[in-house]
C-alpha cells in the first residue's frame, strides 16, 4: 500500500541517504521523493511515497525517527494533509490542435509555460489522480513527454516538534541534559 | 592555541578520557600517527583492521567505556566494516576514526580511496565525514556522545588527510547540540504503575532480560526486582552475567539452545517481562507460537524495538536501570492484599519450573574415552568460578559455553551475539585484557574462528598479554556440520578442517607456549598449566568431532518444540 511520509531533517550531506537507506535496506521501492530547504536553511522537508505493507508502517516511521539527522518523521497517509504534485508536459501539436489543447489545459487548471511551433510546455498541479487524467487527455493529441515532481504534502495538524536540548560539555565528560 | 587537525583529534580523545586505541596506520593516517608519537594515549597495533574493531569491542564490552579503533582510508576502512556491523547488532559503543584521501582528491578514484562515509552509513549508528577543520572537534565529541548514550552503537568519523594537516586555533567544545537525537530515559510513570499492577496480577510471571541490562549497568536493579516478587528469570545470550548464574531465580539462557525449563517457562508464562531485549528470532523461535498465553511488558530505550517483533501490552520506553528502580518501588508500594492475591499460584508456577529443570537439566556430558566439548567448558567454568572473562568465538563452543560457564557479574561474557562473526573471540579477548589487566581472560575459540584470527597471536606475543587461548578443536565447522547432519541428510559439504597447525610450534613461533591435549584425564591439568603460565598460552583441545549442541529448536519451530538429544524430541 502506498504510504506518504513527511520528514523534517537537517540539511546535511548524507541525510537523504540515511532516510532512503531505511527503505532500501528492507527492499522497498520508492515511488516518489521530493526534498527542499525550509525557511530555516539548516533544515529540509522531505516527502516520500513508498509502497510498503501496512503492518510495517509504524516500524519504518520509528526507524526514521531514530536517525540523528531526522528531527521528525510522520506518517501522513491517513492524516489530514494537503497533497499536491506538479507535472510538466511537453506536447507536440500541429496548428490545428493548438486551440483545443489550450482549452483542455484550462479545464485542468494547467497553463502554458512555453510555446513554439513544435507545440507547448504545460504546467499543472493537483492531486496525482487529477494529473493522471490530464496526462491521458494530452496523450490523445500525440507524442508527449512528462516530468512529475512527486507528491509534496503539508500536514493540516499542529504537531508539536520535540527536539533534544543542547548538552553542556564539562571537564571532558558529556552530561546528558 | 594553534594545533594541527591530528593534534586536535588526540586532544578530543583525551577529553573523552580515552586511554587506549586499537589501530593500523596507513598513508593518509601518517599525520595522525605522527601526532600519536608524542601522545600519552596507548596505541595497540593489531595485525588486521577488522581485529582493531573487535578489540575495541572487547574493550567496550568488558568495561562499558567506549572502545576506539583507527584505520587508514580504502582497504583499512573497508576492513573495519564487519566489526562495525558487529557492534551495531550488539549495541556496543565504539568510535572508529578513519583517514580519507585529501579533500580535493575525493571522488577521483585516488590511491586507497573508498567511499567510507557511504559504505559505513548502514553499519553505524551515525557517521561523519569532516571536510573542514572547524567541524572536527564537534564531530569527535558528537561521535562519542552518540556512541555511548541511548542505545549504544558504533560511530565512524572519516577525516581527510589535509584536515589532519591543517592548523587552527583550538578551543575546547563547550556544548553539543543534536536536535534530532532524542533519548527517552525516564519511562512513563503511568505505564510503570500499570506494569506493577500487572505483575502482581500474574499467576505465571517470567522475566526475559537481555543485553540492555548490561548496557544500562542495571544488574543490581534487575536482582532487586526479581527478588522482590521472587520472579523466575532468563537472561539472553547477550545478558549472561547480568543476573548471576548462581542466583536462585536464574533459570538459564532461553532460545534455540536454551534449556528445557527456560523455553517451557517462556511458552507457558502468562506475563512476560521483557527488559532491554529485542525478541530476536534465535530467542523466540517461530514468532506466532512464542509465549502464546502471555501478556507482554516491554522495557527498552529504543522505541523502534517496541512492537517490532511482538506487540507489547505495556510498552515502556526508557533506560531500563531507571525504569526497574521505579518499577520495584511501585511494586513495594502496592497494597498487601493485592500482593498476596496470587501468591499460591506463583508458588505452584515455581514448582512447575523446578520440575522442568529436574526433568531435563542442562548437564555436561563427560566420557572417559574422549574429551567431550561440554567437559571442556565445564572445566573452564571450574577454573573461572564465575569470575573470569570469557571471550568466545562463534559456533558450537559459544553455545556450550553459554550453557555451562557461570558468570557472577556482567561484562565477563563477551561474544558476537547478533552478527555471529567468526574471528571475534581472539581479538575481543585482546581488547578485554588491555582494559582489564587484572583479570583472567580466556579466548574460547573453535578451530574455524581461531584460524580466522591467527595473525593476532603476534599482537598477543608483542604485549605478552596473558590471554589463555583455548581452541575447542573438533576438526569441523561444528555448527554448520550439525545443521548438515540434522537437516541436510548428513551430506557434509565444506565443513571439514583437515589441517590445523601444531599448536606447540605455532605458539613457539610467536615465542610462547602451546600444546595439544586429547585425553580426558589430562584436560584438567592442561588447563591449570595454561592458567598458571604467566604469559599467553595456546591450548588446543581435541574434542569428539560429532557432538551436537542440545537442546535445539530447529529453524521455524516453536521454542517448546525442542530436540533434547539424539533421539529425544518434545513437541507441543
Amino acid at each position: 500500500m502506498l504510504q506518504l511520509i513527511s520528514l523534517l531533517m537537517e540539511n546535511k550531506p548524507g541525510a537523504l541517504m540515511r532516510v532512503t537507506g531505511v527503505l532500501t535496506a528492507r527492499g522497498y521501492n520508492i515511488e516518489s521523493l521530493t526534498v527542499a530547504r525550509t525557511l530555516d536553511p539548516e533544515l529540509s522537508r522531505m516527502s516520500i511515497v513508498v509502497d510498503i505493507e501496512p503492518n510495517q508502517r509504524a516500524q519504518l516511521i520509528k526507524q526514521m525517527n531514530k536517525l540523528i539527522n531526522v528531527l521528525q518523521a510522520s506518517d501522513l497517509t491517513e492524516a489530514p494533509a494537503v497533497r499536491r504534485e506538479l507535472v510538466l508536459v511537453r506536447v507536440r501539436a500541429g496548428m490545428k490542435d493548438r486551440t483545443a489543447i489550450l482549452k483542455e489545459a484550462e479545464i485542468f487548471g494547467a497553463r502554458a509555460v512555453d510555446s513554439s511551433v513544435e507545440g507547448f510546455a504545460l504546467e499543472a498541479t493537483g492531486d496525482p489522480e487529477k494529473l493522471n487524467e490530464f496526462i491521458d487527455v494530452m496523450r490523445a493529441y500525440g507524442e508527449i513527454e512528462v516530468t512529475r515532481s512527486g507528491l509534496v504534502a503539508v500536514s493540516l495538524e499542529q504537531k508539536k516538534l520535540k527536539l533534544a536540548p543542547p548538552i553542556q560539555k564539562e571537564e571532558g565528560v558529556l552530561q546528558n541534559g | 592555541m594553534l594545533l594541527s587537525g591530528a593534534k586536535i583529534v588526540l586532544e578530543c580523545l583525551a577529553r573523552e578520557k580515552v586511554d587506549c586505541v586499537f589501530g593500523y596506520p596507513g598513508g593518509v593516517m601518517l599525520p595522525l600517527y605522527d601526532a600519536l608519537y608524542d601522545c600519552p594515549i596507548r596505541h595497540v597495533l593489531v595485525r588486521h583492521e577488522q581485529n582493531a574493531c573487535f578489540a575495541a569491542e572487547g574493550y567496550a564490552r568488558s568495561t562499558g567505556k567506549t572502545g576506539v579503533c583507527m584505520a587508514t582510508s580504502g582497504p583499512g576502512a573497508t576492513n573495519l566494516v564487519t566489526g562495525l556491523v558487529d557492534a551495531m547488532m550488539d549495541s556496543i559503543p565504539v568510535v572508529a576514526i578513519t583517514g580519507q584521501v585529501t579533500t580535493k582528491l575525493i571522488g577521483s578514484d585516488a590511491f586507497q580511496e573508498a567511499d567510507t562515509f557511504g559504505i559505513t552509513r548502514s553499519c553505524t549508528k551515525h557517521n561523519f565525514m569532516v571536510k573542514t577543520l572547524g567541524d572536527l572537534p564537534q564531530a569527535i565529541h558528537e561521535a562519542f556522545h552518540i556512541a555511548s548514550s541511548g542505545r549504544p552503537g558504533p560511530v565512524l568519523v572519516d577525516i581527510p588527510k589535509d584536515v589532519f594537516q591543517a592548523q587552527a586555533h583550538y578551543t575546547p567544545v563547550s556544548h553539543i547540540h543534536l536536535p534530532g537525537y532524542k533519548v527517552y530515559t525516564e519511562g512513563h510513570a503511568g505505564q510503570i504503575r500499570r506494569a506493577a499492577q500487572m505483575i502482581w496480577d500474574a499467576k505465571r510471571p517470567f522475566v526475559y532480560s537481555g543485553g540492555g541490562i548490561v548496557a544500562a549497568d542495571a544488574s543490581d536493579e534487575l536482582r532487586e526486582f526479581v527478588e522482590l516478587v521472587d520472579l523466575p528469570a532468563v537472561t539472553t545470550l547477550m545478558g549472561l552475567g547480568s543476573l548471576s548464574s548462581e542466583h536462585p531465580n536464574f533459570i538459564s539462557m532461553p532460545g534455540m539452545h536454551g534449556s528445557y525449563a527456560a523455553n517451557m517457562g517462556m511458552t507457558e508464562t502468562d506475563l512476560l517481562i521483557a527488559l532491554g531485549t529485542r525478541f530476536d528470532d534465535r530467542v523466540t523461535g517461530r514468532l506466532s507460537a512464542f509465549a502464546p498465553h502471555a501478556k507482554i511488558i516491554h522495557v527498552d530505550i529504543d522505541p523502534a524495538e517496541i512492537g517490532k517483533n511482538r506487540a507489547a501490552d505495556i510498552p515502556i520506553v526508557g533506560d531500563v536501570k531507571r525504569v526497574l528502580a521505579r518499577l520495584s518501588q511501585a511494586l513495594v508500594e502496592t497494597a498487601p492484599e493485592l500482593k498476596n492475591k496470587n501468591a499460591t499460584a506463583r508458588a505452584a508456577w515455581w514448582m512447575q519450573i523446578k520440575e522442568w529443570q529436574r526433568e531435563h537439566p542442562l548437564e555436561p556430558e563427560i566420557s572417559m574415552d574422549e574429551i567431550k566439548p561440554q567437559h571442556l567448558v565445564s572445566e573452564i567454568d571450574r577454573l573461572s568460578g564465575g569470575e573470569a572473562i570469557v571471550a568466545s568465538d562463534v559456533g558450537q563452543h559459544q553455545m556450550w559455553a553459554a550453557q555451562f560457564i557461570r558468570f557472577h557479574h556482567p561484562r565477563l561474557w563477551l561474544n558476537s551475539g547478533g552478527l555471529g562473526s567468526m574471528g571475534f573471540g581472539l581479538p575481543s579477548a585482546i581488547g578485554a585484557q588491555f582494559a582489564r589487566p587484572d583479570k583472567l581472560v580466556f579466548a574460547l575459540v573453535g578451530d574455524g574462528g581461531f584460524q580466522m584470527s591467527i595473525p593476532e597471536l603476534a599482537t598477543i606475543a608483542n604485549h605478552a598479554l596473558p590471554v589463555k587461548i583455548i581452541v575447542m578443536n573438533n576438526g569441523y565447522l561444528g555448527m554448520v556440520r550439525q545443521w548438515q547432519e540434522l537437516f541436510y541428510n548428513n551430506r557434509l559439504c565444506a565443513v571439514q578442517l583437515d589441517t590445523f597447525p601444531d599448536p606447540e610450534k605455532l605458539a613457539g613461533a610467536y615465542g610462547f607456549k602451546g600444546r595439544t591435549v586429547e585425553r580426558p584425564r589430562e584436560l584438567r591439568s592442561a588447563l591449570e598449566t595454561a592458567v598458571r603460565e604467566p604469559g599467553p598460552y595456546l591450548l588446543n583441545v581435541r574434542v569428539s568431532p560429532f557432538e551436537n549442541v542440545y537442546p535445539m529448536v530447529p529453524a521455524g519451530a516453536a521454542i517448546n518444540e525442542m530436540v533434547l538429544g539424539e533421539r529425544e524430541t518434545v513437541s507441543s
